[in-house]
């Protein structure tokens, strides 16, 4: 037998013991589960039931609260991942460079990551509740005060606990694609007397690509973890604006409403993984353009 | 550019930056110098919140009071954090749920996903490549979608409304795997090459190149995941139905608004393990992050 073959037989073999423990977790509590949920998602009941083709789905898309959920969330990324995304920009591109205190700003744009939202959920409340500080604020300015957590404003309030928890982790991307762009480029084009702006467009911007997909594809799944804020900032019963999928997904949980639930967990893995799938090929054809 | 316009300029930046990070320490830093006041002090700060539930009765019932945030306390007094730890026996017991579902999720996918990412790294097997992708497809769903998973599995185990249906997901979620074969790709493959010529075995490879090289890798799985689960609300909403078996984390929002007297010294109990393990580890957790966004 052919040395690299003999090789390929052992690595198989380790590989069996290595993944082994992971492989057998992954398959246990996610792959096969998720394959029962998807055949749930096409019977009636769970017990006994019978194939119903795509019933569930219709109801699912009929329930004017799923539709408010699932609307509720794709605007939060829609507006929220842009905003975080341009906010982290502009913060790595301030940090770049020899500036001082540099490693304190970025402790302190981290911590937020790391501060169980639960325990400052009492600030947040303090500042956006109707009697609350910036109310207070408003109001010996002479301006009408706003009811922010009760109105259409709460989808603005949790935008920016949303910039707020997640602006670290993305600037410490940036700050790390940043240090990968040649500085000898941007001198040259300095010299040759290209401004800031066309040597952030025409240096940085490029070489920021890789990191830049990355940046999108967690902050989009950042996007669909913002219930927790939510929930603890909000409570369970939050306005209609703030009402997200996990909001829909508790209240089915509640009732044991199984067609629903799969259903729901079945669309929402097909348009995240289509999501991830143009975001996955977008990255390969830039890539592919430079090259 | 001259060299005044450049100092200019990082002045200016200096100055951005330094408001910028105060609105982001602002909640963080209200919440310890607040934990140092009295209750006394605390409710006649911030007792117009709880006037809010009244909203059904008369206006003119309603305080005109609003909330005032104080930065500094009259009297700085440590009572609120022996109230919390002496007389609030529900406090502990939450706070000790927290690290019972927390510690082994933490610990175990780490074991886990260092292991598997020798294999996805440095292993050549048949599928490799496609399953790797499923992981990743994995950890990038929401909760949303793995909850429902997640339920079946526990209810099939006959471990539905214990720890275990919480712990054993977290213990395998592909994060962990993924993060660690960032790490362990960074290996240059020659040391193992070096290693095999010698006559190592893969367990020996694995013990004595990969594992040393891989620490800092561990360190900020640890963290982020710490962090995260320290941070659970929608598995033990879900899954755990008797108060006294939730987590700080879901708990604590109600003493909040409950009892604001303690509300501060509590949330900065509950923060401080996760801070203080931040500070010791944020190279690696910097890296681990950067290590994250890197195609390879």
């Amino acid at each position: 037998m052919p040395l690299h073959r003999l090789r390929r037989l052992r690595d198989s073999g380790a590989a069996i013991a290595f993944l082994g423990p992971s492989l057998t977790g992954f398959l246990l509590f996610y792959l096969i589960p998720f394959g029962a949920v998807v055949y749930y998602s096409f019977i009636d009941t769970p017990i006994q039931g019978h194939f119903v083709g795509l019933d569930n789905y219709r109801l699912l898309w009929d329930s004017a609260s799923f539709r408010k959920a699932f609307v509720n969330s794709l605007a939060f990324a829609g507006a929220g991942v842009p905003i975080l995304f341009a906010f982290s920009l502009a913060l790595a591109l301030l940090l770049s460079g020899a500036m001082p205190l540099r490693r304190t700003f970025r402790t302190a744009f981290l911590l937020p990551l790391v501060v169980p939202v639960a325990s400052i959920a009492l600030v947040w409340q303090a500042l956006f509740h109707w009697q609350g500080a910036l109310n207070g604020l408003l109001a010996s300015l002479g301006l009408t005060p706003v009811d922010w957590m009760n109105s259409r404003w709460s989808f603005a309030v949790m935008v920016i606990v949303y910039v707020w928890k997640n602006a670290g982790y993305n600037l410490v991307l940036f700050l790390a694609g940043l240090a990968n762009v040649p500085a000898e480029q941007k001198e040259a084009a300095a010299i040759d007397g290209a401004g800031p702006w066309r040597r952030f467009w025409a240096i940085t911007w490029p070489g920021l690509a890789p990191v830049s997909f990355f940046v999108v594809v967690m902050s989009v799944v950042a996007s669909f973890k913002v219930f927790r804020e939510t929930y603890l900032v909000a409570g369970a019963y939050p306005n209609d604006a703030i009402y997200t999928l996990q909001h829909f997904m508790n209240n089915s949980f509640q009732n044991l409403d199984y067609s629903k639930l799969t259903s729901a967990a079945v669309l929402l893995a097909i348009v995240i993984g289509a999501a991830v799938y143009v975001l996955f090929r977008a990255e390969r054809l830039a890539r592919e353009a430079e090259e | 550019m001259t060299a005044v316009a450049r100092h200019a300029g990082i002045a200016v930046r200096l100055a951005l930056l330094a408001a910028l990070a105060a609105l982001a320490l602002f909640p963080i830093a209200l919440t310890v110098t607040n934990s140092f006041m009295s209750e006394r002090e605390i409710s006649h700060h911030y007792g117009a919140l709880q006037s809010s539930d009244s909203s059904g009765e008369d206006a003119a019932d309603m305080p005109t009071e609003r909330v005032s945030i104080r930065w500094v306390p009259e009297v700085a007094t440590l009572k609120a954090f022996g109230d919390v730890l002496l007389n609030r026996p529900k406090f502990l017991t939450l706070f000790w749920n927290s690290v019972r579902l927390t510690a082994p999720i933490v610990l175990g996918q780490t074991a886990v996903g260092t292991l598997a990412a020798y294999a996805f790294a440095k292993l050549v097997f048949p599928g490799r490549d496609k399953l790797f992708f499923l992981y990743l497809l994995t950890m990038l769903m929401p909760f949303q979608v793995t909850l429902v998973p997640n339920y079946l599995v526990a209810k099939q185990l006959g471990m539905l409304h214990s720890y275990g249906a919480i712990i054993w997901p977290g213990v395998f979620a592909a994060f962990g795997v993924f993060l660690m074969r960032q790490f362990a790709a960074g290996i240059p493959n020659s040391y193992l090459e070096a290693a095999r010529i010698d006559g190592a075995g893969h367990f020996r490879s694995f013990f004595h190149i990969v594992l040393p090289l891989v620490k800092p890798g561990m360190t900020a799985l640890m963290l982020l995941a710490f962090a995260d689960n320290w941070n659970m609300v929608e598995q033990p909403l879900l899954f755990l139905t008797e108060p006294f078996r939730q987590p700080l984390s879901v708990y604590l929002a109600q003493i909040v608004s409950g009892e604001q007297g303690v509300a501060f010294a509590s949330s900065v109990l509950y923060m401080t393990p996760m801070v203080l393990l931040f500070l010791y580890g944020e190279e690696q957790l910097v890296e681990g992050i950067q290590r994250s966004g890197v195609k390879g």
